[in-house]
């Protein structure tokens, strides 16, 4: 075990952790803003990837290549958000048909389990060859981060406006939303579409950096969103009031998420154990404010703090 | 105006828990009315009031608000006729939001929520004033978590969004007296077109 090629690992994971923090941006989305805990996006994370391959192998340019991909993810999360308002299937039920029916439509796309792309021949944004000996603005590192502004951007813009609040408000308290003149069911459409653009548009990112793209891709996705999201609120939840800064906290949350991977490989754990600990780790930090509540008495103190806090944001 | 005409409502119909809650019901409010519903536990006092809110379509019957038949029309649209304060304090607020977003959403019942910002600077001042009318010191604290507020606190502020925008009804559903809000000294009410308020 040699530090040296830890170290040689980070550049890797912060990439990659990057790029799944646009991903864990989008779980945020339907998890903590609407209050869905949204499955399809296990499925939208390998359709981005999928869409954005098919379409530079056939020709098309990078840029399309993205727009297709985060408009295919809109389309999956938008066929989630009308079973669950139309049909009336609980929302994690409708992700996980529509997870389920992606595994079909991604291999058609792909027409066979994985396509891979030489990403010295396609002009892909981001690849893990270019994590060393390339100008700075070529590095997957820089590239990435780039997109994680501007979509942190993008959504504080969105989440200030009159319809961004209407989808907090659905989130919040549908009842009250109704009575208040918003139509929850359009804004729960819409959150869905949102967050699966997002999640799409980080697997067309993956696609390029891996230089292929898989079915299997997204399996677990949520749970490494989620982690990455808990993550991200555990470590930073106190420091961070604004909106945007826990978003940024997100994309840390997914950072520090692949660091942890890097290191846990590096020390040798079985690969095959993997995704036993993430779900493990997810487990637990979930749990912990269940048990907070139960087990610990709040200090009068830090309530006061609290308060104190919210008042002055 | 409100007029309710033969509407009925039935509860898990075609079922041993089949419950006819209205029945042929007809009601006539007219502008500035001031409507008291009073009634035993289950007497259908709260099926009235989600059956003009719209919260699910009734049985039978039609429903008219200020000339419009809003039978069919679902709840979120009828909301611009109507200001609601719920029974239960928590429901007509939304905790995760603080006060000045839930004015904001409330005042902006009925409009369309495009792509202007969520609220404005100029609105923040009217909340304030309004705040201050309640007299419970909320003017001070815009920006705190509504969820963080009392159960009186937060009816308070429902009663003052379901009044932001002057609804052409107001419906009110009582709780129990140490949660309903002391009544504020300067009357905010008054250009109500009619209400109906059942305990
Ligand atoms: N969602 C529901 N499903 C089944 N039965 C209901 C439902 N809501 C109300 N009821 C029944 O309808 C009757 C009237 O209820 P309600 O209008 O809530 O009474 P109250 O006058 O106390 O507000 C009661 O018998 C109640 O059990
Ligand atoms: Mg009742």
């Amino acid at each position: 075990m040699d530090i040296s090629t830890l170290l040689n690992q980070m550049p890797g994971a912060v990439a990659q952790g990057l790029i799944w923090g646009i991903m864990a941006i989008g779980v945020y989305i339907t998890y903590r803003v609407l209050d869905i805990a949204d499955l399809t996006v296990d499925g939208t994370m390998a359709t981005g990837g999928a869409v954005c391959v098919m379409l530079l192998i056939n020709g098309y340019s990078m840029p399309v290549a993205i727009i297709g991909a985060v408009i295919a993810g809109m389309l999956a999360g938008m066929i989630t958000g009308l079973l669950h308002t139309l049909l009336g299937i609980p929302p994690i039920l409708a992700g996980i048909l529509t997870q389920l029916s992606l595994y079909s439509v991604n291999l058609k796309i792909l027409g066979s389990g994985n396509q891979t792309i030489n990403t010295r021949k396609y002009d892909v944004l981001v690849s893990m060859g270019e994590l060393k000996g390339v100008p700075f603005y070529q590095n997957p590192i820089f590239v990435t981060a780039i997109f994680v502004i501007v979509v942190i951007c993008v959504l504080y813009w969105l989440f200030g406006t009159a319809m961004g609040s209407a989808l907090r408000a659905t989130g919040n308290n549908p009842n009250m939303s109704r009575a208040q003149g918003i139509n929850t069911n359009t804004m729960k459409v819409f959150g869905l579409m949102l967050s699966n653009g997002i999640v799409a548009l980080s697997g067309a990112l993956l696609a390029q950096y891996d230089g292929q793209a898989d079915v299997q891709k997204g399996r677990g996705a949520i749970v490494i969103g989620l982690a990455a999201v808990i993550i991200g609120e555990v470590l930073l939840s106190k420091l961070l009031r604004n909106f945007a800064l826990r978003l940024c906290a997100v994309v840390v949350g997914g950072i520090i998420y692949y660091i942890v991977y890097q290191t846990v490989i590096w020390l040798g754990l079985d690969a095959d154990l993997l995704k036993l600990l993430s779900a493990a780790v997810v487990a637990i930090f979930l749990g912990i404010p269940y048990l907070k509540r139960r087990f610990v008495r709040p200090s009068i103190k830090s309530i006061m703090a609290q308060e104190e806090d919210s008042t002055n944001a | 105006m409100l007029e309710l005409s033969n509407i009925y409502k039935v509860f898990n119909p075609n079922t041993v828990n089949e419950k006819i809650a209205l029945k042929n019901l007809s009601l006539t409010l007219n502008d500035g009315d001031f409507v008291t519903v009073i009634g035993g536990n289950g007497a259908g006092k709260s099926t009235m009031l989600n059956a003009i809110a719209g919260v699910w379509r009734v049985d039978a019957g039609s429903i008219t608000i200020d000339g419009v038949d809003v039978t069919a029309m679902p709840e979120h649209r009828r909301a611009k006729f109507l200001g609601r304060v719920f029974q239960d304090p928590m429901m007509g607020t939304a905790a995760g939001m603080n006060i000045e977003e839930n004015l904001a959403l409330a005042a902006r019942r009925g409009k369309s929520r495009g792509l202007g910002w969520g609220i404005r600077k100029a609105e923040r001042a009217e909340y304030r004033e309004k705040l201050a009318m309640l007299e419970l010191g909320l003017e001070n604290r815009m920006t705190t978590k509504v969820g963080l507020l009392s159960g009186g606190q937060r009816q308070a502020l429902t009663l003052l969004m379901a009044t932001l925008q002057r609804p052409k009804l107001l419906l009110w559903t009582s709780t129990p007296p140490p949660l309903t809000p002391r009544p504020p000294r300067k009357c905010f009410l008054s250009p109500i077109g009619s209400s109906t308020r059942t305990s």
